[in-house]
């Protein structure tokens, strides 16, 4: 290589270092929504110290006290997260570090390192939250933190023109953003072991349900899933999305049975009945492995299973959006032959705890000859006595099912569940609770239903020896339009729900849907965008099963193109005539018919003196027009000079026309 | 080394450029990535790493964002410099020792401006300059003249960063550039007056000796010829005025190299010769200069001491 010049250090300009300031705030102001309050306050103290030296134009502080500085902030987020590693940890090391080095800044190569720092610090907001506010509020950092280059390469000029010319920037890098979005090959799954915290604070259905832990849930206006059938669906009374189901009590809390049965179990037999329906449902994560498939499925996606109690499991838990596709029926019989272990555990009640419940259900016992007309006792209890259903149920006591049954009375569905399904084990009747979630809204702007978690529910369900597994919703019995029309309109007026959930107003539920489907699309097309999806589009856009060769050497030409249309948009130089010069070629071409053409190279004075040898009659306007436009061009011309000029293009036309039809008809 | 050599010659088309203006076409416009933009490209791929691990899917929408922005600010640290024009223009003849300063006429037919343009010589200090759209700017680059006599600076390096600094754009013009450099000019002593009386001279005019009365300054006039004592006796009122003398115009000064001495060799004694030909143009005196074979008769004035002064720079 030839020698190139040696690298100078380039001074950091006084005017330049806000922008930074722009940058550090910017990148790392959002992450004050999850830091510890001390690292916030701590960030925001040294860059206020920042911009006040900036101001003041004092020296930056020394290096020995700075470095002191660092290494007890270092330690204390040591102390704080017990690591320096993982994904918190290392955010708050980001964010640290990007407070302290404005404070070292003293050339443009380092401004140039806390503008990377703000590029990766970017990145790690993802972590927390992939929502449209976030993208947007990313792209406009991405804007500043163009726009801050711009300013420490270009010196100084108007804000405005500078953010001009970052976002002229980003909208020529878009059309590579898409490409290769779409096309860059999707691997899914994390390539190392993720950090322990890596995903913290997903919320869904728990594997056990004890008073109120269902209520938490049902406070929440957060989406559980959306579906999309790919026919008609189902009454919302028939939808029932299957979660955990629990099989043990010990008085207080039930849970799912982890213990494997004694003997091998057959794979569950689910016989449809009736009509099926297929559908893809987009789950948010919820950090475990059930599915919350219809009730119930009879097709199941290809990396899921059905377990023995019938609800569907993916093979790991779900960290990310992510899409499944079933088949169910809402008709079925389902085990008819069951396992009589798996009967065992639905019979199974802890020794001694609620007797005056047991006392009653042994009545039923006695008086009843089938479990159906046993459940139907229980049922009519709840639905003739004074049952209510609340959201805020009194507290129970030590024998919960007891306290609830005979003294409170008030409750929602895992009280009624729960109550129902230790009644029909007292009374010998296989029974189990199933949480999931029950109905959902259908959005009327993109047609998907959309189940929240504020539709959790529990219900049960009783074996029959004739019929298998049947469901039974004591809720439904107590508060029928808690199935029918969704928890707000079963709730009393004054019961909390998210603000959300119970929306009266009609724009306001317009907006919400507008939003959610908004939101939705977001989700399917950007987030949701995996190996799976990029298939799709793939073979859409002609593409059929392509290898990684394929797909890069499309992706390559794709850039090359997209590369080649910005440098012919940008290199392009317009037409830079001025509008006299227009005029005035304006004025020459009407000569061309008559075979006057103004040469290139042509002064407008010589060329008015020739079209006057050739042309004498056209000598007059032809000398005015070349004045003009020499005096517009050349000389200090008045801008009506351009009219007059524009005028002689007018008249030379009628000239020329008198020409012809004054050829065409002699007198 | 003689195939490298070649191959550079090809690249970098060494060798003077013949035709003006010199216009960057995109044969003559190299660019690669600078420090930053290797360190930003680093920044990508360990974004990228993580937001394939973490199954960010709108990271990766960030990374290939700025990655596309990587893209579009080569293109435009391309065009910051294509189809710009340069021609060459005046450089004033400085001392050795000093720093010349090379005017180079750059022209901007672009609808948008260019900005920090970078021009130096070789690894010498440069100029950064902006040129507005459809304008002309001229770029004064320095370059630093050691040693007496006609000095070339060698090619142009014409670079810029502009707008993100990722890519460094630079082209090598080079123009028949040559700045005159007069010998380091050493303060001693004049030599004497010369007696001899020439022939055809005028009287009276601008002499040294005699006081002959006052006129009004003319902004040429030495400072030194002020007459002080009379402007202060009512300086609100009265311009400046001047000295005159008259007389003294038929004693010569003549400076020979014969007179100069010569333990310092040729050099040094240009150089005293070029302190004197500086001391005697202020003394307003008439000076010749002769040399070896050369000799320029007594003259006096800015012309006169420039003749002096290049024979001086371009003897031997």
């Amino acid at each position: 290589m030839a020698k190139r010049p040696a690298k100078h250090v380039v001074e950091l300009e006084h005017a330049a270092i806000p922008w930074l300031l722009a940058v550090a705030v910017a990148t790392a102001a959002p992450h004050a929504q999850h830091l510890p309050l001390w690292i916030s306050l701590l960030v925001a103290c040294v860059l206020l110290w920042r911009s006040w030296l900036w101001q003041q134009n004092t020296h930056l502080p020394g290096r020995w006290p700075l470095a002191l500085l660092v290494m007890t902030g270092v330690a204390g987020i040591g102390w704080q997260f017990h690591t320096l590693f993982g994904r918190d940890a290392g955010v708050a090391l980001l964010v640290f570090f990007m407070a302290f080095k404005p404070m070292e800044m003293k050339t443009r190569r380092d401004a140039m390192v806390v503008v990377m720092l703000g590029f990766f610090l970017l990145l790690t907001h993802y972590f927390y939250s992939q929502s449209i506010p976030t993208g947007l509020w990313l792209l406009a950092s991405t804007t500043l933190l163009a726009a801050t280059l711009i300013r420490l390469h270009g010196g100084n000029q108007p804000v405005s023109t500078i953010f001009r010319y970052a976002g002229l920037l980003l909208a020529q890098a878009i059309p590579f953003m898409v490409i290769v979005f779409l096309l860059f090959p999707r691997i899914s799954g994390p390539l190392w072991g993720l950090p322990q915290d890596a995903y913290s604070g997903l919320t869904g259905l728990s594997d056990k349900m004890s008073p109120g832990s269902l209520n938490n849930l049902i406070q929440s206006g957060a989406i559980a899933f959306r579906v999309q059938f790919s026919g008609d669906l189902p009454e919302k009374s028939q939808l029932y999305w299957r979660g955990p189901v629990l099989n043990d009590y010990d008085g207080q809390t039930w849970r799912v049975n982890a213990s494997a049965l004694p003997r091998p179990i057959q794979p569950p037999t689910i016989e449809s009945q009736g009509k099926t329906y297929s559908y893809v449902m987009t789950l948010e994560p919820h950090n475990q492995r059930w599915l919350l498939a219809l009730d119930l499925p009879v097709a199941l996606p290809s990396d899921s299973a059905i377990a023995p109690t019938f609800e569907t499991r993916a093979k790991d838990p779900l960290v990310s959006r992510a899409r499944y596709a079933f088949t169910s029926t809402i008709d079925y019989v389902a085990n008819r032959h069951e396992n009589p272990d798996q009967l065992r555990r639905a019979l199974h009640l802890p020794p001694e705890i609620n007797p005056r419940s047991r006392e009653l259900a042994n009545t039923w016992r006695l008086k009843f000859e089938s479990p159906e007309q046993i459940s139907n006792a229980a049922l009519l209890m709840f639905r003739q006595e004074a049952y209510f259903y609340t959201l805020r149920p009194p507290l129970l006591g030590q024998q919960v099912i007891d306290d609830f049954l005979f003294n409170t009375r008030r409750g929602f569905c895992e009280h009624f569940a729960s109550a129902y399904v230790f009644l029909m084990r007292a009374a010998g009747v296989p029974a189990r609770v199933v949480t999931g979630y029950q109905g959902g809204e259908i959005n009327p702007v993109d047609g998907y239903l959309t189940v929240r978690q504020s539709d959790a529910h529990a219900w049960a369900e009783i074996w029959l020896a004739d019929k298998g597994w049947i469901r039974v919703d004591p809720t439904a019995a107590v508060a029928p339009s808690r199935i029918e029309l969704g928890i707000e309109a079963a709730l009393p007026a004054g019961d909390p729900l998210p603000a959300l959930v119970r929306i009266d107003t009609d724009w306001l539920r317009r907006l919400r849907n507008r939003w959610e489907a908004g939101n939705n699309a977001w989700n399917q097309w950007v987030l949701g965008y995996n190996p799976a999806r990029q298939r799709e589009v793939l073979s859409r856009l002609g593409l059929h099963e392509p290898d990684w060769l394929n797909m890069t050497a499309v992706l390559a030409s794709l850039c090359g193109f997209a590369l080649l249309i910005v440098t012919a948009l940008t290199l392009y130089r317009r037409n830079t005539l001025t509008p006299a010069q227009r005029a005035w070629h304006r004025f020459c071409r009407k000569l061309n018919p008559l075979g006057i053409v103004r040469a290139e190279w042509e002064g407008p004075l010589a060329f008015s003196k020739r079209v006057a040898r050739e042309r004498p009659e056209l000598a007059r306007v032809a000398a005015e027009a070349a004045g003009h436009f020499a005096d517009l061009h050349y000389g200090t011309g008045q801008p009506v000079q351009l009219h007059r000029l524009r005028e002689c293009t007018r008249s030379l036309t009628d000239l020329l026309k008198l020409r012809t039809t004054s050829r065409r008809n002699p007198v | 080394m003689a195939v490298i050599q070649r191959f550079k010659q090809w690249l970098f088309r060494l060798g003077y450029d013949e035709q003006l203006p010199i216009v960057l076409t995109q044969r003559r416009i190299f660019i690669l990535p600078t420090r930053s933009g290797l360190l930003f490209s680093v920044v990508l791929c360990v974004m990228l790493i993580g937001a394939i691990n973490y199954n960010l899917s709108l990271g990766h929408a960030l990374v290939f964002l700025l990655a596309g922005l990587g893209l579009v600010a080569m293109v435009h640290t391309f065009r910051n410099l294509v189809a710009l024009r340069l021609a060459p223009g005046r450089v004033e003849p400085v001392f050795a020792g000093e720093v010349a300063h090379f005017n180079v006429i750059l022209e901007n037919e672009h609808r948008q401006a260019r900005r920090a343009l970078e021009l130096a010589f070789s690894d010498h200090d440069g100029v950064t300059l902006d040129i507005p759209p459809s304008t002309q700017a001229t770029a004064a680059i320095p370059c630093p003249a050691p040693v007496r006599g006609y000095l070339d600076p060698g090619r142009i390096t014409l670079s810029t960063r502009y707008p993100l600094g990722l890519f460094n754009a630079w082209s090598y013009p080079h123009p028949r550039l040559s700045g005159l450099v007069y010998p380091r000019p050493v303060e001693t002593p004049l030599p004497p007056f010369s007696a001899a009386s020439y022939l055809g001279q005028r009287h009276g005019d601008s002499g040294q000796e005699d006081f002959t009365g006052l006129r009004i300054r003319q902004l040429n006039d030495s400072p030194r010829h002020i007459a002080w004592k009379a402007v202060a006796r009512d300086i609100e009122n009265r311009p400046l005025l001047i000295k005159q003398f008259a007389g003294g115009a038929a004693e010569e000064l003549w400076l020979d190299m014969a007179l100069t001495p010569t333990e310092g060799g040729l050099e040094t004694q240009l150089s005293v010769l070029a302190g004197w030909v500086i001391a005697a143009e202020q003394l307003h005196a008439r000076y010749g200069l002769r040399l070896p074979g050369l000799e320029l008769a007594p003259g006096q004035g800015d012309a006169h001491r420039t003749t002096c002064l290049e024979a001086l720079a371009l003897y031997g």
